[in-house]
């Protein structure tokens, strides 16, 4: 009788991991929505791309660990790494740096860890950055005109065509037609020469924040806030990186004439896919609730810090990297105080 | 009342339990054999005060303990002691220890029971006498021995005595339907617990799953002292340490007790028990027991004796197709039994006969994903990632570190735990693993304690010799340099070589005297049983025998008389005289 070797609780809640990555998945479907509603197929067709690529990069792994396939791919983790790598990417992205993305994130960043739970850092910033160094240059033009914009948005096999196949000549009209500089980008790069209403004029701002993108970024809030409904995350993380960056928004930049509004950090970036879906990842986070509130308060600082001095239009990716190597460091000093104790244990003391 | 603390985390899980409460408390004909074990609780085993083939009478005691580590055992009805032998025991072990078999004569006639309705005229002392007489242990949790839980509140100031009736864990009902049932038993013992300990507040702890409960505690309590608190149903209310921080907004300090903060915690079957312990003169030799489970055809509650195999309870309520799980206890706290020949026991509260899809074998576990939701459960406050993480790397010191002793074994975390990890179970292993490795290591320190001792004691004693051989070497330096000086003179010299001949002669004389001494002894001894011997032996019946013996005495005889010679030649006299 293998139960002699059980020990209670013999009840257990509804909760499943496997469940947990769907959940997460489907939470991301109206940020989703929106970026094909605005910027057209690339972002789908890169989620299923990437996601395809990265459960068959884990099951090449686990197959070569030996490792049952069934039972590992059944965690859906792959799938969702692959997913948020999807969203992630420029939408127009060849498939070869995604595909370098995907390796990078499960390979390297993943099993070469030991899989699921061991990474220090998170898998899809990873690879996002990895490629992001590497391929500078198919990392920032790839951001597709928005549909609307154009008079013959591409169609899906257009959209096929140009991530998959010779670019050139994907559509009628070049290149520079289907792709231009991101609103972050746009405005970062003028701030020094022009004023923030020359700026503004620029179509990608539409006529509230960002063209589309606020849209994107309201579509992942939604996501997210389901999320925080159905418990699958808790508020800290996002909290923690919100409240740096409308701090630091409110205190530093708010003169929209010489930085970037906080409309912007918040619409018109990667921040809500960030705050919600991407710094959440809950194996390379911080453990404690104080922590998590920390752990998103650095990662909103340094994304705030980047964005406004660094060389990068955007930096999630690089944020969230830097605070999983201080996540650690964080955990040491808050931990919770146990019932029945004065003070918590704390700091690098015996024990840690 | 608006509750003053409140405890992190904790779970909701489905309750089960409305199909144990549809009807009464039911009774149960006697079973063909009670097993009663001699170790009910943590502590030592209990010693038997009677023999195979005696008759007892219900209530009597038949075995009793040394000292305060436990409670005596009472015979459930009148029978016959059958056997003392070795039985399985309701312990997550699963293991055997002895036990007695009583079978009952069907008469189930009583031992005269002393009770006291008076019982304020009785002192602190002897009521806890009487409850530790009467065998009552805590029928709540751990069976922690009643009386010796009062005396740690006697000790210390009680500024609130709290009953706990929240019953907190699913599928369990039996304190529901006691307070439904017997609300005055529970009030009257409550009076008497708080006669003991003289808190300033009475409370009864009930969650707010238990309206009929509730209502009939408030209507025994209206006009008492004694005040019925309704808790939110939370996972787990019923714990101790929870319990007490959502009734005074306090902590138990770690490691240590609730008197500690002025409090006492019993459960309101202990204190029923204790009604009927001090009031009637009863001992705990019975129950209620909450049977349920899918696979059980007419769940309910039952009263049963102490010692009843769960299969008699099954019997009689029913078992419908078969038990795919059997737990003793609760789903969250409870354990497994292998059998159903295993007795009940004064923790015993419920037992559950569940199938398969009610009680799934947990799929296997997957990688921690750290996501935490073990931590938002926790009531402790602890990470429970974290504890995993060292308990199934073999970190003990971190372990501890993160307050391991600190966990309650709740089981919140690995209920909320979507990888299925067995946490509990991990805990529990580091746990022994560290309490053994403790229990080495003081016995490593007494080990080395002793050796050290010894070591000491070896050398001491070593100093002290060579201190003396010292002493001594000085002396004869001493002697020798006073001789030296008097070397000037040649028969000053001569002098001291003769008296040290002298001394050597004298002291080898009397060596040689003592020895004569004791052979002359030894002769005399023999020569008398020689002669004794003689006197037996019939010279006519065995000639050879008696010439023999006739040799040997003239022989003795000879012996003496040289011996005696040389005792008391001149040499001797000088040794007598020094
Ligand atoms: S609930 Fe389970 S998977 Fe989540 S952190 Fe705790 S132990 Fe890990
Ligand atoms: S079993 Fe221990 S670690 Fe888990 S929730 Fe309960 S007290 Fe916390």
């Amino acid at each position: 009788m293998t139960d002699r070797l059980r020990s209670s609780p013999f009840m257990h809640g509804p909760q499943r991991t496997d469940r947990v990555m769907q959940w997460l998945i489907l939470a991301t479907l109206p940020g989703l929505a929106a970026q094909t509603v605005f910027f057209g197929w690339g972002n789908l067709i890169n989620v299923f791309w990437c996601a395809t690529l990265a459960v068959v990069a884990e099951a090449a792994v686990l197959w070569l660990r030996k490792r049952p396939l069934a039972f590992y791919l059944g965690d859906w983790s792959a799938v969702v790494t692959g997913w948020l790598l999807g969203l992630s990417l420029p939408p127009l992205v060849p498939w070869w740096t995604s595909l370098v993305a995907v390796i990078a994130a499960i390979v390297l960043a993943k099993q070469l860890y030991g899989g699921l739970g061991f990474n220090p850092f998170n898998p899809a910033m990873v690879g996002y950055a990895l490629v992001l160094v590497s391929f500078p240059v198919a990392m920032t033009t790839n951001w597709p005109t928005p549909d609307s914009f154009l008079q013959h948005p591409l169609s899906l096999p257009q959209t096929l065509h140009q991530i998959f196949g010779n670019r050139q000549s994907a559509t009628g009209a070049g290149v520079d037609a289907i792709t231009m500089a991101t609103p972050l980008d746009v405005y970062k790069h003028q701030i020094g020469r022009h004023l923030s209403q020359t700026i503004l004029e620029n179509p990608v701002f539409g006529h509230f924040v960002a063209y589309g993108w606020e849209w994107v970024n309201g579509g992942f809030l939604l996501g997210g806030l389901f999320l925080l409904y159905r418990r699958i995350i808790s508020w800290h993380i996002p909290a923690g990186l919100l409240g740096a960056l409308i701090l630091l928004g409110a205190a530093i930049g708010w003169d929209p004439d010489r930085s970037i509004p906080l409309s912007l950090h918040l619409l018109a970036g990667g921040t809500m896919l960030g705050a919600f879906f991407i710094a959440t990842d809950p194996v390379t986070a911080a453990s404690s609730h104080t922590g998590k509130l920390v752990y998103g308060a650095g990662i909103g600082i340094l994304l705030y810090v980047i964005r406004a001095y660094g060389t990068y239009p955007d930096a999630v990716a690089f944020a969230v990297l830097l605070m999983n190597f201080a996540a650690p460091l964080i955990d040491y000093y808050t931990r919770p105080r146990a019932y029945g104790h004065k003070a918590p244990k704390r700091g690098m003391g015996p024990g840690n | 009342m608006q509750l003053p603390g409140r405890f992190p985390g904790g779970i909701h899980p489905p309750a089960h339990k409305e199909r144990s409460t549809q009807q009464p408390i039911r009774q149960l004909p006697l079973p063909e054999a009670l097993i009663l074990p001699l170790r009910q609780h943590i502590g030592s085993l209990a010693v038997p005060c009677v023999a195979v083939g005696d008759h007892v009478l219900k209530g009597q005691c038949i075995a009793t303990v040394n000292g305060r580590s436990g409670v005596p055992i009472h015979a459930p009805t009148s029978g016959r002691i059958d056997a003392l032998f070795d039985h399985p025991v309701p312990h997550p072990s699963g293991l055997s220890e002895p036990c007695i078999r009583l079978v009952p004569d069907g008469r189930d006639c009583w031992t005269d029971c002393q009770g006291f309705e008076d019982y304020r005229s009785l002192t602190t002392f002897q009521l806890l006498e009487r409850l530790h007489d009467a065998g009552i242990a805590g029928l709540g949790g751990a069976g922690f021995p009643t009386a010796n839980k009062l005396r740690t509140g006697v000790e210390s100031t009680i500024h609130t005595l709290i009953l706990n009736g929240a019953e907190c864990e699913p599928y369990i009902s039996a304190d529901d339907m006691l307070m439904r049932e017997r609300a005055k038993a529970v009030a009257d013992g409550a009076d008497i617990l708080a006669f003991i300990t003289r808190p300033q507040r009475v409370l009864i702890a009930i969650e707010d799953d238990k309206p009929e409960a509730i209502a009939a505690m408030h209507a025994v309590c209206s006009e008492r002292d004694i005040q019925v608190v309704t808790l939110p149903a939370r996972y787990p209310s019923g714990g101790e340490r929870q319990l007490i921080q959502l009734l005074t907004g306090r902590e138990v300090p770690s490691g240590g007790r609730p008197a500690d903060i002025g409090v006492i915690c019993q459960n309101v079957a202990t204190a029923a028990a204790v009604e009927r312990a001090i009031r009637h003169g009863e001992p705990l030799i019975s129950r209620i027991v909450t049977i349920t489970g899918d696979r059980v055809a007419n769940p309910g509650n039952v009263e049963v004796l102490l010692g009843t195999p769960f299969s008699h309870l099954l019997k009689h309520t029913g078992l419908s197709g078969q038990a795919d799980r059997l737990i003793c206890g609760g789903p969250l706290m409870g354990f497994t039994l292998p059998s159903t020949d295993i007795p009940v026991i004064k923790t015993s509260a419920c037992l559950i006969a569940a199938s398969e899809a009610e009680l799934p074998t947990p799929p296997p576990a997957r990688a921690c994903i750290r996501c935490g939701y073990c931590a938002d459960a926790c009531p402790a406050s602890l990470l429970p990632q974290q504890l995993f993480w060292f308990a199934n790397a073999g970190e003990w010191d971190k372990a501890e570190a993160f307050n391991l002793f600190d966990c309650i074994e709740c089981g919140a975390c690995a209920y909320v735990c979507p990888s299925h990890i067995p946490l509990v179970q991990h805990y529990r292993h580091a746990k022994g693993e560290i309490r053994a490795l403790r229990q080495e290591k003081t016995k490593a320190d007494q080990a080395r304690q002793r050796f050290e001792a010894h070591q000491e004691r070896m050398q001491r004693e070593q100093e002290e010799q060579e201190a003396r051989r010292r002493a001594r070497a000085e002396a004869l330096a001493q002697r020798s340099t006073a001789a030296q000086i008097a070397t000037d003179d040649k028969a000053a010299k001569a002098a001291a070589v003769r008296a040290a001949v002298e001394r050597q002669q004298k002291r080898t004389a009397t060596d040689e005297a003592t020895v004569k001494r004791k052979q002359l002894a030894n002769a005399e001894e023999r020569l008398k049983e020689l002669k004794s011997t003689l006197a037996e032996v019939d010279a006519d019946s065995d000639p050879r025998r008696h010439t023999r013996l006739l040799d040997s005495i003239a022989r003795q005889e000879a012996r003496i008389a040289s011996l005696r010679a040389a005792v008391e030649s001149p040499s001797t006299d000088a040794e007598r005289h020094d």
